[in-house]
């Protein structure tokens, strides 16, 4: 894995609402710099006294042809960045970003893929899903989202397709097939196949649960990877 | 870039003269970050071995480094990811007293610190010797949790807090620099947060 870039100055070109607490801002960035899916950026605020904050945010979108990334922003209570990207931040401002970081979580669009994701963990993985999509191997890739409710479903428009899955924990859409409950064997049990790498994305009590899991359907340890989201915020 | 309007961040009073460059307060919480599935180690079958350039190769059984004269540490730990901790305490060996077990090769010169899950780090000897760096198994008195990296791990709190391996399995010593899990995934050699080394190229 390459040095990630030096820092740089982005323009947001788009900012999306997800849900009620999360956004997605398209970046221009003003150098090229070819991410890999599953990747993420540091995005550092300054302020006028010279104080800065810095805060990690993964790359959704797929490694592509323009200069451009987005990234899917959870807004915490209290959260020095994101409460900033979220209430105030608007197409043309300028950002200071650095990347892409990372070289283990990341997929390379050509070995069997098995993402699961807890919440706000679905944003490195649907820049693998989208990759999957694009480049039309959507047959290596099986994506399971858990989320509480229906509302918390970043990307709910797109994500829905043979290769996928939603999962809700608390409460499901109108005669939703599956009664709302914690992520369980069952939900795991078809998604397995011989080969496949799990990449397993959430709070830390979300990837432990799924890698117990995993371990419960004689998963092997080794062909998992985790990325633990902490409070980024 | 001159600065962010109307960003004031947690910044306007005087900062902490303990936070690193770049680095926030992280109060009473303790994130949990690793990047594979926790293990379930039991004390009975967790050792701890160094070996590499070392004059007489040791593996300590839990029984046995308990026994070992114990040490602590006191003070403030940072994480890559920006936060810190201050005012933390652990509690195990010092890792002066586990070298002068296996007596360093004068040709050695790096470490490689190793886990039980196949996690590695570099570090140059000195960042490890001399009341820079411990395996402890307390943390405030308590038997370190499973997801800081229990029952042991290493802690050289100088540096960025990946270089503390979690589930500690041994050192390999070395006399060259052999970049570990994180290093080879573009993170930085020594990881020292008062130059926020926090990148290769920082």
């Amino acid at each position: 894995m390459p040095k990630p870039g030096r820092w740089q100055v982005a323009t947001v070109k788009q900012v999306t609402t997800e849900t009620k607490r999360a956004k997605t801002f398209r970046l221009a960035l003003s150098e090229a710099s070819r991410h890999l899916a599953g990747q993420h950026y540091v995005v550092r605020l300054t302020a006028e006294d010279g104080y800065t904050a810095s805060r990690s945010y993964s790359v959704a979108s797929p490694p592509d042809e323009s200069q451009d990334i987005e990234i899917t922003v959870e807004r915490l209570e209290d959260g020095e960045v994101s409460a900033y990207l979220h209430d105030v931040v608007v197409p043309g401002d300028e950002l200071e970003v650095r990347g892409p970081i990372g070289g283990w979580f990341v997929w390379h669009g050509d070995t069997p893929a098995l993402l699961i994701g807890g919440g706000s963990g679905i944003v490195p993985l649907m820049a693998m899903l989208r990759l999957a999509r694009r480049s039309g191997r959507s047959d290596l890739v099986r994506l399971v989202a858990s989320v509480r409710r229906p509302g918390d479903l970043y990307y709910a428009k797109e994500l829905p397709g043979p290769e996928t899955t939603v999962v809700y924990t608390r409460e499901a859409p109108p005669s939703w097939g599956r009664p709302p409950r914690r992520l369980g064997e069952e939900d795991l049990r078809h998604t397995l196949a011989p080969g496949v790498t799990a990449y397993v994305c959430g709070s830390s009590g979300f990837a432990d649960h799924v890698t117990g899991l995993l371990a419960l359907l004689e998963f092997p340890d080794e062909r998992i990877r985790v990325e633990r989201f902490g409070p980024t915020s | 870039m001159k600065f962010n309007r109307d960003f004031k961040g947690r910044g306007g009073e005087a900062r902490d003269p303990r936070l690193p460059p770049g680095q926030y307060d992280i109060g009473s919480d303790w994130p949990v970050l690793s990047a594979e599935a926790t293990p379930n180690l039991a004390t009975s079958e967790w050792t701890f071995a160094i070996g590499g350039l070392v004059g007489n190769p040791v593996t300590w059984t839990w029984d046995e480094i308990q026994a070992l004269e114990p040490a602590s540490y006191e003070g403030d730990i940072h994480c890559v990811t920006t936060w810190s901790k201050f005012g933390v305490s652990f509690g195990g060996v010092s890792v002066d007293t586990l070298l002068a077990c296996a007596v360093p090769l004068p040709s050695a010169s790096h470490v490689v610190a190793y886990s039980h899950t196949g996690y590695t780090t570099n570090l140059p000897l000195g960042d490890i010797t001399d009341g820079k760096a411990w395996v402890v198994w307390e943390y405030e008195r308590r038997p370190l949790e499973v997801g800081h990296g229990g029952p042991a791990r290493l802690l050289v709190p100088h540096l960025y807090f990946w270089k503390s391996v979690k589930w500690v399995a041994g050192l390999r010593l070395l006399d060259h620099d052999e970049p570990g899990f994180w290093e080879v995934n573009g993170y930085h050699d020594r990881g020292d947060p008062w130059l926020e080394q926090r990148y290769q190229g920082d």
